[in-house]
């Protein structure tokens, strides 16, 4: 493999509650707690899980909207885990981020031209007003929108065509890495398709490299190449997406891809055997102690309670963090 | 299968609204029905029209703004449309249910589960017993068993929680068994579940999909997603721009679309078993005010022919039990 456009090791983030008349910090949010993946250049790499998973956490870390607890961050070879002046400039440059409700990340006070030419005066892009005009249609023909929007505000676009904004004022300083958190899921199916046709030939145009954070599976088995599975602040499993759906190790795995609504008979056959029993995703305050699926999962046993699982890599390339895998992986052959 | 009766017939319904920009022509000739005990779906993205559609058969539409030009829902035998205030309430107690897609926001804040409960009950109560009134004893032991029937863990405690004691799985519940307390006969589902988690929404629609198929309730899902209408819905409604496009067996149209829309939706729709994306449907959804004529799909349509825009193809049957409205499908002429 060659060298990670974006490299996470350990991130940790908590956030702390506070409480009491003085708001003294009584306690921790342990949103993301030991994350470690990369992102390869051109890769799409997928971050699936449920809500308070900490997916959308990481993403924010990673881009460093967000101060880490702990960990670190590497980008093109540089450490970014914190961020001098200069660094700080170059690395917001290169990494940028887009958000699931455009309706909430674009200002509806200001028209899309005036969105658009923030970045371009913050980073000296463009002097002049007409040279930033100038780009502001070429971004504007980038995300595939008419340039007769320019003038116009929020309100008067789609979902889509904001979501097109949100895109276009994310390339505009020219970004080689795109964290992508829930891009199309506010968006309609029809419309979600287009989006994704245009994230995937921008990346191909422009060079660049994907953080997609979704809960839609079906969406991550279509586009990205790897995957992690994560699951109250932790990844429980890892792999090319092709084996984390053909062959997925971990009952959390399972139970996901098992629960997902299909449209098609021949997805409902493809689907593992569901390994969960009744339940809702804990809270990450009171996490479960060892494995945190242990109280929904059927594989569970004392050991589970106890001890954290390692993620192991059981393949080249395909890491799973489970007390069980032997068992998990023979469970295979019947579910097929 | 033998036919069961018509419990909610929705026939040729027209919805228009007045709008500053005119008249905005919402439902252009809507049919749908739905049989005693059957699971329905009535799919479509955003801005198709099956909210209007659903607040109809409701007789929540008020008019002004709404207009109905044309068109009739009837409800056991009675149209709605025409009945008066009162008539209304009587139905909705007894008649038709609902829950809606956001639980948080269909629960009130400040009172505890069981007081809304016993509310809904009262309510019930009222209308099967001559205004006799339920004891507490009968309020408590009736709220008991739907919250059990839900599988809500210690129900008694559960009447004493506010909804935002509750995880978002659990105020589904709870609204569910709210909805299905005073045995309706036809409860309207908007969206059940699309805030939820997949996994937790899994276990709502089994839920859901086994209490009322013991109870013998018929349901109208109305949702834009083509995986819960699967797992729950035995026949679809698939509408676009105010027409119903297609109907029939929610499998095989799933499996097999035949609407040139149908077919542009479903290709739409990312698939577990991964391949590459269709790039959705050319164009956007049209404006109301001034909606395309004949069949509303045209000016969208790879197959667009001549009569597309003239007249607006009628339901025809393809198959067994599929009914499409489209000229690809018909051999109907213009006369």
């Amino acid at each position: 493999m060659s060298e990670p456009i974006l490299g996470v090791e350990n991130l940790v983030k908590y956030f702390p509650v506070r409480s009491g008349l003085l708001h003294r910090i009584s306690g921790y949010v342990k949103a993301v707690d030991g994350v470690s993946f990369d992102v390869q250049p051109g890769e799409i790499f997928g971050l699936v899980g449920e809500s308070g998973s900490g997916k959308s956490t990481v993403a924010k870390t990673v881009v460093q909207l967000y101060e880490l607890t702990s960990g670190k961050i590497h980008f093109k070879g540089k450490d970014v885990t914190r961020l001098s002046k200069q660094t700080s400039k170059w690395f917001r440059r290169e990494a940028q981020m887009v958000f699931q409700d455009p309706r909430s990340s674009l200002n509806p006070r200001r028209s899309i031209a005036s969105t658009l030419e923030d970045p371009l005066i913050i980073y000296g892009i463009a002097k002049s007003r007409r040279e930033r005009e100038k780009i502001i249609r070429t971004l504007l023909q980038q995300v595939e929108m008419s340039s007769r929007y320019m003038y116009k505000y929020p309100s008067a676009l789609s979902g889509g065509q904001r979501q097109r904004v949100a895109i276009a004022r994310a390339l505009a300083v020219n970004p080689s890495f795109l964290a992508l958190d829930e891009p199309t899921s506010a968006l309609d199916v029809s419309v979600q398709a287009k989006l994704i046709g245009l994230f995937v030939r921008l990346k191909e145009e422009l060079n660049l490299s994907y953080l997609f954070i979704t809960h839609n599976l079906s969406l991550i088995r279509t586009i990205a190449t790897r995957a992690a599975v994560m699951y109250v602040g932790r990844i429980y499993e890892l792999g090319p997406v092709d084996r984390l759906f053909n062959h997925p190790v971990h009952p959390y795995t399972k139970t996901l891809i098992a629960a997902a609504p299909v449209v098609t008979q021949e997805e409902e056959r493809v689907k593992p055997r569901q390994m969960s029993k009744e339940g809702e995703v804990p809270s990450p305050v009171t996490p479960p102690s060892g494995c945190a699926f242990h109280p929904r999962c059927q594989l569970a046993d004392s050991v589970c309670a106890e001890k954290l699982p390692e993620l192991t890599e059981i393949e080249l390339g395909h890491f799973v963090r489970c007390h069980h895998v032997a068992l998990s992986t023979a469970d295979e052959g019947s579910s097929e | 299968m033998t036919e069961r009766p018509v419990l909610l017939d929705i026939r040729d319904l027209h919805v228009w609204f007045r709008v500053y920009e005119g008249l905005s022509k919402v439902l252009d000739g809507v049919s749908l029905h739905v049989r005693e005990a059957e699971r329905v779906g009535l799919v479509g993205e955003t801005g198709c029209g099956k909210t209007v559609a659903m607040k109809a058969a409701m007789g929540t539409l008020k008019s002004p703004p709404a207009l109905f030009p044309a068109g009739e829902v009837l409800l056991t035998g009675k149209d709605v449309l025409k009945m008066s205030p009162a008539e209304i309430l009587n139905m909705k107690g007894k008649t038709i249910a609902m829950i809606f897609q956001d639980p948080l926001s269909s629960l009130n804040p400040v009172f505890t589960i069981g007081q809304q409960m016993f509310d809904v009950i009262r309510y019930g109560h009222r209308r099967t017993s001559n205004g006799k009134r339920p004891t507490r004893a009968q309020l408590r032991s009736s709220a008991v068993e739907a919250l059990a029937s839900v599988r809500l863990p210690d129900p008694e405690r559960m009447l004493k929680s506010y909804p935002l004691e509750l995880s978002g799985g659990m105020r589904q519940r709870a609204l569910i068994a709210m909805a299905l307390v005073n045995r309706p006969r036809l409860l309207i589902a908007d969206e059940p579940g699309t805030a939820l988690d997949v996994t937790v929404q899994a276990q709502i629609l089994n839920l859901l999909k086994a209490l009322v198929k013991d109870a013998g309730i018929a349901v109208l899902m109305i949702t834009h997603d083509l995986g819960v209408v699967r797992e729950i819905a035995e026949r679809v409604y698939i509408m676009y721009a105010g027409q119903v496009v297609e109907t029939g067996p929610a499998a095989e149209i799933l499996d097999a679309p035949q609407h040139p829309y149908t077919q542009g939706l479903l290709a739409s729709v990312p698939r577990l078993t991964g391949g590459v994306l269709a790039e959705g449907i050319p164009g956007t959804v049209p404006d109301y005010t001034e909606a395309p004529s004949g069949c509303r799909f045209h000016p969208r349509c790879p197959h667009q022919m001549d009569r597309c825009v003239q007249r607006k193809p009628s339901l025809a049957e393809t198959s067994t039990g599929r009914l499409v409205s489209c000229y690809l499908y018909s051999e109907e002429t213009d006369e």
